[in-house]
């Protein structure tokens, strides 16, 4: 109930300021490019390859769903700091965090009001992405399945550098510090991905895991592997067990 | 309803607050008086539960800050010195975000968000967004937010610190009003002296993190009190300047006199101060002395019965003393001996 409160008071100040805006503006701008350079070379490779006789048919999930969640997820790494940053620095800052924490109010559902409202942008700005899959189905015959993993893999992602973004949102006063951190683990976390590229030996392997958009590869081809799932949901609860620790360390240093 | 005990508070490197112990009861209206950095806001947040006591304990209505945390909570309303606002909502939004936050039941919510913007006078800007609203306004949102739920006690940190002279009235009627109907016990922190005067009923000094006196308003003044201290102004009546000698002389002459300390005479106007002996009334003889002499009297006022006073000498330390003095905007009247103020500690 609690929780329901909190989570609405943040998505209630996202859309009152330009953030909520902005980033789904940003997002809807460049998904939207990535998409329409995607249609464009496949419908080119098509004529192509017709004109050249090959009979294979092509397929979209291949040419433009894949691709496209691949690069959805990227742009994801860039705005979620944005999404993030003023979480609990905001309410350090300006001392409405002695309100939060001086009422008779859990931790947990402190902390879960405002993850699940970054959450719920979150949510909102794919759903925005969702529009140019939908007109795929006007035109063309995409397998679903594929479809649908890839979009929980791209929640699932969200919620894992969530979670961490608020974490590192308790860190600091200052949102715009807390932003370009965020920014810079999410890249650290993306760039992991190609080390594994130039070795497979242990420590390599391991850092591959352990980066973040390795995990969504399997999502994108229409497999639900339980080791990807579970990386995800341990990223979630790290970060949000973070959270709860530094917002209970924030009374001893206060 | 609120019950202190050997509460100490250490950060990494200092101690806030050093082995206090106070006891409040219901319906009363405390004034928490200290230099800045004495320990006013951490033993305000050790209350509230924002920080917990290094050792010691406190209880606020029969719960313990440490053990049981949320039921403290449900019973305190906490205004910390800038009031936690958000810019980006309305003024009814916030309260009823905050209504909710505090455990008000949904259906009495819209009643109680009526009532406390009544008792603060925020009815005429309750759909305003609270970024608009000017600091006095903000200030009385911040009272409105911590009476939502009724609380048994309410904590007040520098309630006045930045408000205009005409704000600070209004909110300390406004606190008073609170008090009179005797439903919350009121804490409130300040360093300006005379704000104690006007609201508190008790007062508890701290300095540098101590307890230094606590007691009521009325009982401190007489404590001390003892000696009378009065502020003369002399003028010349016919146009020639007057002696300062002559007139400190005819003073000294008076009967109760102590002592007169010449002050910064302004113009042809001759201003004393006279300390009586212990138990004296001297003001009678005064006017007396200086009418007889055919001189004009312009002013006689009874000065230093204050708190201030009673501040400087209680804050036992010449740092502490020279701290209290900024404080009240006075020099102290005279060199405090030191022994003497000791002894008060």
């Amino acid at each position: 109930m609690n929780t329901i409160t909190i989570a609405r008071k943040e998505l209630n100040s996202y859309f009152r300021s330009p953030i909520a805006y902005g980033v789904i503006a940003f997002f809807a701008l460049i998904a939207g490019y990535f998409f329409y350079a995607s249609v464009v070379f496949f419908v080119r490779r098509g004529i192509e390859s017709t004109m050249m006789g090959q009979s294979m048919p092509m397929d979209v999930n291949e040419y433009v769903v894949r691709p496209l969640f691949s690069n959805i997820s990227v742009i994801a790494l860039f705005l979620i700091p944005m999404i993030t940053m003023r979480l609990f620095a905001e309410e350090k800052r300006t001392g409405t965090i002695e309100l939060l924490v001086t009422s008779p109010l859990s931790d947990l559902s402190i902390i879960m009001g405002k993850w699940l409202a970054a959450l719920a942008l979150y949510i909102v700005m794919l759903a925005v992405s969702a529009v140019s899959m939908a007109s795929l189905f006007l035109y063309g015959s995409p397998d679903w399945r594929p479809l649908l993993a890839g979009y929980l893999g791209l929640f699932l992602m969200g919620a894992a550098l969530l979670s961490i973004g608020t974490y590192i949102s308790t860190l600091t006063k200052n949102q715009i510090v807390a932003g370009v951190a965020t920014f810079a683990v999410c890249l650290m976390l993306w760039i992991l991905n190609w080390v594994t590229e130039f070795d497979t030996s242990m420590v390599y392997r391991v850092l591959g895991y352990i980066a973040i958009t390795s995990h969504l590869d399997s999502f994108g081809k229409g497999v639900l592997d339980l080791k990807d799932i579970v990386y995800y949901l341990s990223v979630i609860f790290i970060g949000l067990f973070l959270t709860a620790r530094s917002l209970e360390s924030l009374r001893w240093r206060a | 309803m609120i019950k202190v005990e050997g509460l100490t508070k250490r950060y990494a490197r200092k101690v806030a607050v050093d082995n206090i112990s106070f006891e409040v009861t219901k319906g009363q209206i405390v004034g928490f008086l200290g230099p800045n950095g004495a320990g006013k806001t951490t033993t305000m947040r050790v209350l509230t539960c924002f920080l917990p006591p290094t050792s010691g304990s406190a209880q606020v209505a029969g719960f313990d800050v440490v053990e049981q945390p949320m039921e403290v909570k449900k019973r305190i309303g906490y205004l910390p010195e800038s009031p936690p606002v958000y810019p980006e909502m309305e003024v009814h939004e916030y309260l009823e975000f905050v209504g909710r936050i505090k455990g008000v039941a949904s259906q009495d919510l819209a009643r109680r968000v009526a009532e406390v913007s009544e008792k603060c006078a925020i009815s005429d800007v309750s759909k305003t967004l609270i970024g608009k609203l000017s600091k006095g306004y903000r200030q009385r949102v911040g009272l409105a937010q911590a009476i939502i739920h009724n609380p048994d006690v309410l904590i007040l940190d520098e309630p006045t610190a930045g408000l205009d002279p005409h704000q600070i009235i209004e909110t300390r009627d406004l606190i008073k009003n609170l008090a009179a109907r005797g439903e919350h016990t009121i804490i409130l922190s300040t360093h300006i002296l005379p704000e104690v005067e006007a609201t508190c009923e008790r007062v508890i000094i701290i300095a540098r993190g101590r307890l230094v006196a606590t007691d009521t308003v009325e009982n401190l003044t007489s404590r001390l009190r003892g000696a009378e201290t009065v502020a003369v102004e002399v003028a010349p009546s016919n146009g020639a300047p007057l002696d300062a000698g002559t007139v400190q002389r005819r003073l000294e002459q008076v009967a109760g006199v102590s002592r007169v300390l010449p002050k910064e005479h302004r113009d042809d106007r001759l201003h004393f101060t006279v300390e009586s002996l212990e138990g004296r009334h001297i003001r009678p003889g005064l006017a007396k002395a200086v009418v007889e002499g055919g001189w004009h009297l312009n002013e006689l006022h009874g000065v230093g019965l204050s708190l201030e006073e009673i501040f400087l000498q209680l804050t036992a330390s010449p740092e502490d003393a020279r701290q209290a003095a900024a404080i009240a905007g006075t020099a102290p009247v005279e060199e405090k001996p030191s022994d003497s103020a000791g002894d008060q500690k």
